[in-house]
């Protein structure tokens, strides 16, 4: 029924080099993506609420959430994500440098769909991007509605 | 940090068929796994729960439940896991034979951690295994909070 749309993957990320990597690394998986970024928590609520300059934006099939970002961090992010009935079945994965076992925790408890730690070298960042993109986009089967209830 | 403890894994399934597979597919895919089973929803309740003959079970790193199960149903026992405090950062993984539109949303909308779908094929059936572990139990930071309670 819904035969195979270009998926949308909402990354949320401050780092520009990081955003560059990540859309680097989709093109070398060979996938073709819609990938949108946006680089702090309000725009990410604004472009999920579909508010402002992003009033025809594209509800995504996968969210990459960073966690430390300007104005309102990951986590508040997370959990305006995961309490909103229209929002709250996107796989939202969080893609974060920090290892600590308290961010780890938190994020679960905010029911982030799973934690990635950013590997600080580029070869181990390409190889992380190509992995979570070949489980969520390939392995895994994401949730089929698409409108925003 | 590698962790310390094995990696342990709650299969919820009813099939034996099912469960001796998952059993080999984990033997070969990586040796630090120790794979519990439970047959039914009840059974997965007490072993998470610690009741009855399940008083020493170990807390499981990632849990694997199918849908369709005897006693209590797979979506019943995802819902109990994720509106437990003590349970819900348990990463979910719904693996099952279930391709339905409405199954893949209701798992995301309790909380599912991810969807998979169980191929009927014995090759695409080990293929997912290895994606599962190679993924979830190689890639994915999980939650390392070992008490429960």
């Amino acid at each position: 029924m819904n035969g195979e749309h270009v998926k949308t993957i909402l990354l949320v990320e401050d780092n520009a080099g990081d955003v560059r990597l990540t859309q680097e690394a989709f093109r070398d998986a060979n996938k073709t993506v819609d990938l949108r970024a946006v680089s702090d928590g309000v725009a990410a609520i604004a472009f999920l609420k579909r508010e402002g300059i992003y009033v025809d934006a594209p509800r995504p099939d996968l969210i990459l959430l960073d966690l430390n970002l300007p104005k309102m961090g990951g986590h508040e992010v997370l959990a305006f994500i995961k309490n909103d009935d229209g929002l709250k079945m996107i796989p939202t994965v969080v893609l974060s440098c920090s290892d600590a076992e308290a961010d780890i925790v938190k994020s679960y408890q905010l029911q982030a769909n799973c934690y990635l730690t950013k590997p600080g070298l580029l070869d181990a960042f390409e190889t992380l991007v190509k992995s979570m993109s070949d489980f969520w986009l390939t392995t895994a089967e994401l949730p089929r509605q698409r409108q925003i209830a | 940090m590698k962790p310390i403890f094995p990696t342990t894994l709650l299969l919820v399934e009813d099939s034996p068929g099912d469960v001796r597979l998952t059993q080999e597919a984990f033997r070969d895919a990586n040796q630090d796994v120790h794979l519990h089973v439970a047959w039914d929803g009840t059974e997965a309740m007490a072993f998470l729960n610690r009741q009855g003959a399940n008083l020493n079970a170990p807390r499981p790193d990632l849990i694997l439940l199918d849908l369709n199960l005897p006693k209590m149903d797979g979506r019943e026992v995802l819902a109990r896991i994720k509106e437990d405090e003590n349970l819900k950062t348990i990463p979910t993984v719904i693996l099952t034979t279930s391709e339905a539109e409405a199954d893949i949303d209701q798992s995301y909308r309790l909380k599912a951690n991810c969807y998979l779908n169980k191929p009927v094929e014995l090759e695409s059936f080990e293929a997912l295994v290895k994606s599962i572990n190679d993924f979830w139990l190689t890639k994915v930071k999980l939650p390392q909070q070992r008490q429960v309670g």
